[in-house]
């Protein structure tokens, strides 16, 4: 279980404040406007932003002020996920140790986790010689060797068409469903939500609202998020 | 604590940037210590400050009067060649000063090309030593910096103005009013300035054209009370006059330059669709024609004549040349051991202060740093032993602010894009900068030390201070021998260096752009 208690995450001048418990297993949306302070949670969560107040703990251990690194945390990014001068076997293999010094069995799993997303005979290729689409599943290839119990997406697939993002978030789902592993997703797109998330996490205004079921919350939206999500009004 | 977490320590910045920092401002305050303002000014240190101020307006005035239409030509014109044009007009920045000025020699001196012309129509030769000579060696180093930095100005102007403009039916003297002449008011002052502010701390040109009472720079008198009075006080305090000046022209050109770099995307010409007469073309094409010419005419001379030299080279210009290939590598590694962790850092965040001890090396000049260093050194070793090393660091230091400039930016686009990918993969400090940070650097790191070998090999300053008989550079080399008349020597010595340079900065430039990331 990850529990934010009362905690303030710092962005600049801007503040997220959170006060929710998340269990193991879910998938979950971000949802809110713009500005709201959806990627300043997950980047709080992940390490890369400050908590000011308040304490991040995940198993009941206080991970508060731990570096991104050693958090229990695989993350996704909207772009840079991949390192465009490493091939892609190095790009899966540093997700097992940052050095690239691996072993066979390493070597045997970050093939493994490439055969697993589609990608096998793809492991000497440079990134930009892959597809958009396979430089997502490269990436997802890493998140699996990593093997952390909490995978962070902050809109990874974005840049895709909407077929293929529906492909990736069915991948994702596949993948966290096969590793037990706790997926937090922003997202913008209702439908994305509906499609692989069982709960949603609605962040408005700096203030992050605990999970809620996702089906429900989209059938009967409260205010802010009607406002957001257009709709009937 | 910093708001962002980064995967690089910022120790190692912070260590160079003292060092670099420690090193000017040590120099500095040694020569203000040092310096006798008891003596005062001498009437001969007045005229060199009033001839410094004099020859560097001069330069400033004339290389941008006459890069502005060069500029123009080049931004309203499409042509082969062209960008290989611009691209030279890069060059005389690793172009050796000494290298430079026996080509002028050459096509300008008293027997040269110019003046046996002349002399056929029954004309007086032409005077090149003294002010105009100093001058006009200063032009031909500075209207093709200003020719660039202008066209860049020009080039900034949105094609779409000019569409817009074209579309009103606007003509040239509409364009002029409306896109072109503001653009210039904002880009020319600051070229000037930042011209002014390099032609202040001349010396090798003023060294080899100027000199005597007349066409002394402030620079060339720190060497003379140096090197023939050993008056140390009064180098000491000429330097910092020299500070003074230079210090302000800096802050000036800063304040006016808003960062133009070398330029990017020079090569993609404007689409015009006034000035197309047949007039305009003509006008434009002889533009660019003379001042390819001007730029080119004293090149091909020095490998013209530098050929028929090349084979009689005496062996002391062979041992100079090995000592500055040693010197200009020697200087390149010193300068990436000091640049590479001073960008990470800066790159990293937080790092204004390291910024602003990589553009000291601006404020001063070589000359400068030398008595400064002098003086500290003096009483605890032979100075002279080391003029080779010393020569090497002070280059190092003097490259530094042009390598900051190329290698920070790409430095922070890297830690943007890969720093939070890095922490995340809990990759180390050492391990970022070693297997991502350095090798997506390399075509960076290649254009750095390719600029500050080339410059390294073809310094003329420094090493004047401190050099004997046995320890020299090729460039000094080539200056005795033109104070001894050994013309062809000279010429081909000057040939040779010419080569090492240009091969020293084209070997780094392409070894960093080998293995081009896709």
């Amino acid at each position: 279980m990850l529990r934010l208690e009362n905690a303030i995450i710092r962005n600049g001048p801007f503040n997220v404040t959170a006060n929710l418990a998340i269990e193991s297993g879910h998938r979950i949306a971000v949802i809110g406007p713009s500005g709201a302070g959806k990627s300043t949670l997950i980047e709080g969560i992940a390490g890369f932003l400050p908590v000011t107040q308040g304490r991040i703990l995940w198993r009941d251990q206080d991970m508060t002020t731990a570096a991104p690194g050693k958090r229990p945390v695989a993350m996704l990014f909207q772009d840079g996920n991949l390192f465009p001068h490493l091939t892609i076997a190095e790009n899966v293999g540093l997700g097992l140790r940052p050095d690239l010094r691996l072993n066979g069995e390493q070597k045997a799993r970050v093939s493994d986790a490439l055969a697993r997303v589609d990608l096998e005979g793809k492991e000497a290729r440079k990134p930009a010689e892959l597809s958009g689409g396979q430089q997502s599943r490269a990436a997802l290839a890493r998140v699996l060797v990593q093997a952390r119990p909490l995978l962070l997406l902050d809109e990874p697939f974005a840049a895709l068409g909407p077929a293929l993002k529906h492909a990736m978030l069915d991948l994702v789902t596949e993948l966290s469903a096969e590793t037990g592993a706790t997926v937090l997703m922003v997202s913008h797109d209702p439908a994305d939500a509906r499609r692989i998330t069982d709960q949603i996490i609605l962040v408005d205004e700096g203030v992050a609202l605990a999970p809620q079921e996702t089906g429900p919350l989209l059938d009967n939206p409260p205010a802010a998020l009607r406002a957001y999500l257009g709709g009937t009004g | 604590m910093a708001d962002r977490a980064v995967p690089l320590a910022r120790w190692p910045g912070w260590s160079t940037g003292t060092l670099v920092g420690a090193l000017i401002l040590g120099a500095l305050v040694a020569v203000a210590l040092r310096a006798e303002p008891g003596a005062g000014l001498r009437p001969a240190d007045w005229a060199a400050v009033r001839f410094t101020v004099v020859q560097a307006v001069l330069s400033a005035l004339i290389s941008v009067a006459l890069a502005v239409p060069v500029a123009r030509a080049l931004a309203r014109r499409r042509f082969a060649g062209r960008r290989a044009l611009v691209g030279l007009l890069g060059a005389p920045f690793i172009l050796p000063v000494i290298v430079a000025v026996l080509g002028l020699l050459t096509v300008f001196g008293r027997a040269g090309w110019i003046s046996t012309a002349l002399g056929v129509l029954n004309l007086p030769p032409v005077q090149i030593y003294g002010l105009h000579g100093v001058v006009l060696a200063h032009v031909f180093f500075n209207l093709p910096l200003a020719a660039r930095l202008i066209l860049q100005g020009w080039q900034e102007i949105p094609a779409e103005r000019f569409r817009l403009a074209a579309q009103l039916g606007a003509g040239p003297r509409e364009i002029w009013r409306l896109l072109e002449r503001p653009m210039l008011m904002r880009v020319v002052p600051s070229a000037a300035t930042v011209i002014f502010a390099i032609c202040l701390s001349s010396f090798a040109v003023a060294l080899t054209l100027g000199g005597g009472p007349r066409a002394t720079t402030i620079e060339l008198a720190i060497y003379q009370a140096f090197r023939f009075d050993f008056d140390l006080g009064r180098a000491a305090l000429l330097s910092c006059v020299q500070i003074a000046l230079t210090v302000a022209a800096a802050l000036v050109a800063l304040q006016l330059g808003r960062g133009d770099g070398f330029g990017g995307g020079l090569e993609r010409p404007v689409q015009r669709w006034d000035a197309n007469t047949f007039g305009h073309r003509l006008l434009d094409g002889a533009l660019i024609a003379l001042a390819a010419l001007f730029l080119m005419l004293p090149l091909a001379a020095i490998i013209t004549s530098g050929a028929a030299g090349l084979p009689g080279l005496p062996a002391s210009v062979w041992q100079a040349a090995l000592n500055s290939v040693l010197v200009a590598l020697a200087s390149t590694v010193a300068m990436l051991l000091l640049a590479l962790p001073m960008a990470a850092t800066v790159a990293a965040g937080r790092g204004g202060a390291i910024e602003l001890a990589g553009l000291l090396g601006l404020a001063v000049s070589p000359l400068v740093i030398g008595t400064g260093l002098f003086v500290i050194l003096h009483p605890v070793t032979d100075v002279f032993a080391l003029a080779l090393p010393l020569t090497a660091l002070v280059n190092a230091v003097m490259a530094l602010p042009f390598a900051l400039r190329i290698l920070i930016p790409r430095a922070r686009q890297i830690v943007a894009q890969n720093g939070r990918l890095a922490l995340s993969l809990d990759m180390s400090s050492t391990l970022f900068l070693l297997r991502i940070l350095l090798p997506r650097m390399r075509a960076q790191i290649g254009f750095a030390a390719g600029l500050a070998a080339a410059l390294s090999m073809g310094d003329l300053g420094v090493i004047a201070l401190f050099a004997s008989p046995e320890r020299t550079t090729l460039p000094l080399q080539i200056y005795r021998l033109m104070g001894a008349y050994q013309m062809q020597a000279a010429a081909g010595a000057a040939l040779l260096l010419l080569a090492l340079s240009m091969a020293l900065f084209w070997i780094f430039d392409r070894g960093g752009r080998g293995h081009a990331e896709a």
